[in-house]
Formats: structure tokens, C-alpha cells, sequence
């Protein structure tokens, strides 16, 4: 598992960088987030929830069964929206209340 | 590169921001306000450690119509005897405080009409806890006196007349080299993740259980200051979702999915239930040529799939992922179950530092809270937090009649000219992350991996250990061109350092008490002699093995007169 980072999405504000929990994720020399070490990512989705640009989706390494699909989230208020793009099954939303507790 | 040295001064340092160091900040300021905290974060306190993910559920809380005691009993049943009762029980009484303050700090609990927690099963709470990092970052961000450096990585404890007065770091993004002087020192680094070789090696090698930046620096500079340390040899293995290495419980225990082979057999009676069972069994029955193995979730309802899809995008998006882009939810298909590479964790296990009731270390001035604490398994988030609280009030009565002392000029010396050597150009051909193989490598084949079903004899330990020195010595020469390199050194060292102890620990329990924890081959039998903790000291370049007797609750267990 990795991330992909759009680099004409990227406005360059750096939260991305900022909460990377392993440290991983660096702005080029014109200040777009690049992951440098891809092998190294955790799959924490951290980054992801950072994103305002939504320049940021994760994917499964082919190695732990990745048919293509990547993930990214949207936030609205207390909405966090989840949108899966997948090859097999096209796009998918998951609208998550941040109010609601999970049912198990 | 040049590093520069930059001092500072406080009066309790705590080195790792995640949940007992956050929650120790927040005692502290509501106890004694006029204290300095210092915290030392080795990624960003926002979203760093066990929690950045978020977590599905609070696994340690005392449901209605039971007691502290319970709890004790369970995880004393769990470990097979070789718990601290006095720190299970001191623990246990405070999980259902700390889960309210949790509450009014801003984490979702479901409650019912009548504003009850909704239990799940006999300890655990449901709730959303994506942002929990989140949330204990901003409560410790309003703390007036407790300030936080993030990208900072701690190397090691100051030392001075055996008391640990401050500690020694080096910033990750900028080329400072921090001298910490306090008053008193908790270390809430988290356990040890990387040690073996992990389920996929290749580019989703990081995909693991435990994070993966979770390296186990707070039990190298405890074991390199010559701390004792328990039960390392009780390694943790998870039950994991195959391939997104996603968790279990949420399945088992929230749609009641039972473990089931290939031939659609449910196993899990056969082997019993506790935690280490469940693996070993998972374990036999792919030996057997029974596997794979699966949580049976065929026949589920759709609403059921609903629910899973969204909990795990709360805690694992991964298994979210694997489910939609395969175009098969759990109702239509079995998801498929494996052990993961052992961990070294005192949060889930018992392994860490040897503490007394209050979760003070064996070296004065030394404090430890949460999985880098030993003695006390099944913690948790809501155990880490109640340990944060613990260890806090003893620092906060210890450090009354106490100054603050310069650090040993040498000592500091020592360590700048060690981290100077690392970034001075040499013609090497290793490199940390070729020499972090290698050890996975050594640990999987000898010291009981993935490979060896978790197996291991004394010989193979022996090989291991063998192994592992001779790799401590390569990292010498390794050269970092930059300070994220030389972190990488500095873990993989860390790394070395925990990888022989838990050899020390797993070759001096001779029995097999958990199959798959501890499984050795020599001794396949449980033996009552063995029913004790097994400690460990670092003396003079060689692990000193201490053997103790089972402490109970109620006792109120201290190293030394004070």
C-alpha cells in the first residue's frame, strides 16, 4: 500500500508532509508534496484527510492483491466522504458522519 | 553535515506524543499547572504512533455489572499467569475515567436513549474514533506549560550517578542536536515493529500490524541504561485480515464471524481462545493442510456489510478498499485470516520496561507508560491513557525536592561525536536498510518468524544471536547523507539492540507457555517452574537474566527504599 500524489492538484501547503506519521512525504524544489519513500508508507490515510485539494488517494501495492483502485476522502463539516475510484467497480462514496459511533 | 547543539531545560520530559505521553501532559497540567512538560515527537503529536489510522473500538472498559477485578482475571487468563496483578488492577480502575474524559475531550462513543454506553461483548465500547489522534493533539495544544517538538528523535537517556537526568536527540528535519536536561523523564515511545521479517516483504513491506515507525527506541535506551526489562520473550502475534493486515475483532466480534478452514470446519474450539490459541490454531491448521483460513462472514446481511465497510474505513481503509475494488463484499465472501510477524509490545503483550505500581522504571528518574511498559497486556487506548495518568501522578510527588542537573559533559560529547560519525562520507556497501533485511532475515529463520510457524529451538536462537551481534557491529560503518538516513540508522540499531534481548528472553523460558508467542521446540510442554516473569539486564555488553516471582494485586511493589 502507497499513496499517489497528484502533482497538478498539489497547491503546496505541506500538511500532507506535516502529519506523516513516518515522515515520508517532502516538497520539490517547487514546493509540490512528492512521497519519497513509497515502500515505506504505512497506509494510515493521514495524509489523505490532510488534503484540501484532494491531490492525495492510496492505493494496494499489487503485491497484497491492488487491482488499481485508489481512494481519496472530501471533508464537509462533520462529513467525511470517502470516494473510491476502482477499474472493476467504477466510483464508489462512502459518506461517514464523524458524529456517528461504528455499529461494531 | 554540521549539527549544531541546542540545550534545553523542563521539568518532566516525555518522549513520544502519542496516548500515554498526551494523557500524562494532560494529568500533569490538571494536577500541578505550574509544571514544564516538554514533549518529544518523532513524527508529528496530530497523527503519529498506533493511532494515526484511528482505532475501531475501546477494547479496555469496565461494562456494567463488572468490576476492575474481572478485567484482571481476563487478561491474567489471556497471558496464561504471567501478568503484574498490581498493575492490571491499578490500571483497570482507571479505564472508565479516562474513557469519560475521552468523551468530553470530543470522542464519539455510541450511547443508548438513555445516555449508557453501548457494550460490545464484556469490555468493549463502540465509537468513532478516526480522529482520536486528532483530538488528543489539540486537548495537549491548550496546555499553557507543555510545549511539543515534532520531528524530533530521542537517541538516548543522560545519565549521572545512575539517574537518568534528561535525554539526547537529533532533529529529523533540521541539523540540531538536542540536550534535554529535566527533572524527570517518561518514556511513551510505543513498542517495537520491523524486528522480523514482515507478511509481505516487497513494496507493501510496510503494510503491518503495529507501525511500522514504531521502532522500539524506548526500550533500547532503557536497556542501553541498564533498565530491567520483563517478559520480551511473550512476543505478539496479530490475527490479521490476509493481505491488508487488517484487523479481526471488528468481524469476529461484531458479526460473530467464527474462524472456519478450507473444508469450512470451524477450528477455533479445538485450540481454545485466547489470543495466542486463535493464531496457533490458524497456524496448525494450515500446517495440518487444512488452510487457508477464513472468518466466516458468508451470509451476513447487507446491512451488516454496510456497517463493516464503513467501520473499517474508520480504523483500516485498506480492507474497505480490498472489498469494493474487488467487487466482493464480505456477505459473499469469506475474508481469509493469517498471522502476522511477531511484535514486541507491552500493550497487547506483557513485554517492556519492569516497572513498580506507580510505572516507575528501575533506574531513578526513569518513568514508563503505555506499550514501552511491561507487565500489564490487553492495555489498549484507554490502558495507555490510564498508565499515562498513573506514571504522571508519580512524577508529579517525586519531583518535588528535586533540581535540575547539567548532563555529563563526556557523555554528551559521546553521543554528538557517534551521530557526527554516521554522516561523515564513507565507503560502505551496506546501507541501514540492507542491514534492516538482514535482521529480518536472522529473526525469521532463527528466532521463531513467519517462516518457522513461530517455531524455534535453542539452537537456532543461538545462530540468532550470533547474527544479530555481528550486525550491530556492521551498523557502525553505515553513512547517512542526510538526517532522515541517519534516523533510519538510528532505529535499525534500535532494532538490534531489542532483537537480542527478546533472543535472551524467548532462550530462557524453557517451556511453551503461548503456542506461537513463545513456541519452543525443545521444551514443547508448559512447566510450572516457569511460572515467573523473566527479566533482563544489560551488563557490560552481555544480557544478565533475572528470574522473578509472580506479583499479585494489591501489592504495592517498589524496586527500592525511597
Amino acid at each position: 500500500m502507497s499513496i499517489l500524489i497528484d502533482k497538478n492538484k498539489c497547491v503546496g501547503c505541506g500538511r500532507c508532509s506535516l502529519v506523516c506519521p513516518g515522515s515520508l512525504i517532502k516538497l520539490d524544489e517547487n514546493k509540490r508534496a512528492y512521497i519519497k519513500y513509497p515502500k515505506d508508507c504505512w497506509g494510515c490515510t493521514s495524509c489523505i484527510k490532510e488534503c484540501k485539494a484532494y491531490a492525495i488517494n492510496f492505493f494496494l501495492g499489487a503485491d497484497i492483491g491492488g487491482m488499481g483502485g485508489r481512494v481519496h476522502t472530501e471533508e464537509n463539516g462533520d462529513i467525511l466522504k470517502w470516494v473510491i475510484d476502482s477499474p472493476e467497480s467504477g466510483i464508489s462514496v462512502i459518506n461517514i458522519d464523524r458524529k456517528e459511533s461504528n455499529k461494531y | 553535515m554540521n549539527i549544531n547543539t541546542q540545550k534545553l531545560q523542563t521539568d518532566i520530559l516525555i518522549i513520544g506524543g502519542g496516548t500515554a505521553g498526551c494523557y500524562a501532559a494532560l494529568t500533569i497540567y490538571e494536577n500541578s499547572p505550574e509544571l514544564n512538560v516538554l514533549i518529544c515527537e518523532k513524527a508529528h503529536i496530530k497523527r503519529s504512533g498506533c493511532l494515526a489510522a484511528g482505532v475501531n473500538a475501546l477494547n479496555a472498559y469496565i461494562v456494567e455489572g463488572r468490576k476492575p477485578q474481572d478485567y484482571v482475571d481476563y487478561a491474567r487468563k489471556d497471558a496464561d499467569e504471567i501478568v503484574r496483578g498490581d498493575l492490571l488492577l491499578t490500571m483497570s480502575e482507571k479505564l472508565n475515567s479516562v474513557t469519560e474524559k475521552l468523551e468530553k475531550l470530543g470522542l464519539v462513543i455510541l450511547k443508548t436513549e438513555n445516555g449508557k454506553y453501548v457494550a460490545r461483548g464484556n469490555r468493549n465500547l463502540k465509537i468513532n474514533g478516526e480522529n482520536i489522534k486528532p483530538i488528543l493533539a489539540d486537548a495537549v495544544g491548550k496546555l499553557p506549560n507543555t510545549k511539543v517538538i515534532n520531528r524530533i528523535n530521542i537517541t538516548d537517556l543522560a545519565l549521572k550517578n545512575n539517574k537518568v537526568i534528561g535525554a539526547y536527540g537529533i532533529g529529523i528535519e533540521n541539523n540540531i542536536f538536542y540536550v534535554i536536561e529535566a527533572k524527570a523523564v517518561l518514556v511513551a515511545t510505543g513498542g517495537a515493529a520491523g524486528l522480523y521479517k514482515p507478511n509481505n516483504p516487497g513494496f507493501s513491506r510496510h503494510k503491518m500490524w503495529y507501525p511500522p515507525f514504531n521502532t522500539g527506541a524506548g526500550f533500547a535506551m532503557g536497556i542501553k541504561a541498564g533498565a530491567e526489562m520483563t517478559t520480551f520473550e511473550m512476543r505478539f502475534i496479530a490475527l490479521r485480515c490476509k493481505d491488508t493486515i487488517a484487523p479481526t475483532g471488528t468481524l469476529a466480534q461484531g458479526v460473530g464471524a467464527k474462524q472456519v478452514n478450507s473444508l469450512g470446519e470451524v477450528y477455533e474450539q479445538k485450540y481454545g481462545l485466547t489470543t495466542s490459541e486463535r493464531v496457533y490454531g490458524t497456524v496448525s491448521e494450515n500446517l495440518a493442510g487444512r488452510g487457508p483460513c477464513y472468518l466466516k462472514t458468508e451470509g451476513i446481511t447487507a446491512e451488516q456489510d454496510d456497517s463493516l465497510i464503513k467501520a473499517y474505513l474508520n480504523m483500516a481503509p485498506s480492507q474497505t478498499l480490498k472489498w469494493i475494488e474487488s467487487g466482493k463484499m464480505p456477505s459473499q465472501q469469506n475474508v481469509e485470516i493469517e498471522g502476522t510477524e511477531p511484535y514486541i509490545v507491552g500493550g497487547h503483550t506483557a513485554s517492556g520496561y519492569w516497572v513498580d505500581t506507580r510505572r516507575r522504571t528501575t533506574v531513578r528518574g526513569l518513568y514508563a507508560a503505555g506499550d514501552v511498559s511491561g507487565g500489564c497486556p490487553q492495555k489498549y487506548v484507554t490502558g495507555a491513557l490510564a498508565e499515562g495518568e498513573i506514571a504522571a501522578s508519580a512524577i508529579i510527588d517525586d519531583i518535588k525536592n528535586i533540581d535540575l542537573e547539567n548532563v555529563d559533559e563526556h557523555e554528551e560529547t559521546a553521543y554528538k561525536t557517534e551521530a557526527e560519525n554516521f554522516l561523515t562520507e564513507k565507503n560502505t556497501p551496506f546501507t541501514a536498510e540492507q542491514l534492516e533485511e538482514a535482521m529480518q532475515t536472522v529473526m525469521d529463520s532463527y528466532a521463531g518468524g513467519i517462516k518457522t510457524s513461530y517455531r524455534f529451538n535453542e539452537k537456532q536462537l543461538e545462530i540468532a544471536d550470533e547474527k544479530i551481534k555481528k550486525l550491530f557491529i556492521l551498523s557502525e560503518e553505515l553513512y547517512a547523507k542526510d538526517l532522515q538516513e541517519l534516523m533510519y540508522i538510528y532505529e535499525l540499531r534500535e532494532r538490534l539492540i531489542v532483537c537480542r534481548s527478546v533472543i535472551a528472553h524467548l532462550k530462557a523460558r524453557k517451556e511453551t507457555r503461548w503456542h506461537s508467542f513463545a513456541e519452543n521446540l525443545d521444551y514443547p510442554k508448559k512447566s510450572d517452574d516457569f511460572k515467573k516473569y523473566i527479566n533482563s539486564k544489560f551488563e557490560n555488553g552481555e544480557i544478565k537474566i533475572i528470574y522473578r516471582d509472580l506479583i499479585k494485586e494489591g501489592e504495592d511493589f517498589e524496586h527500592f527504599n525511597r
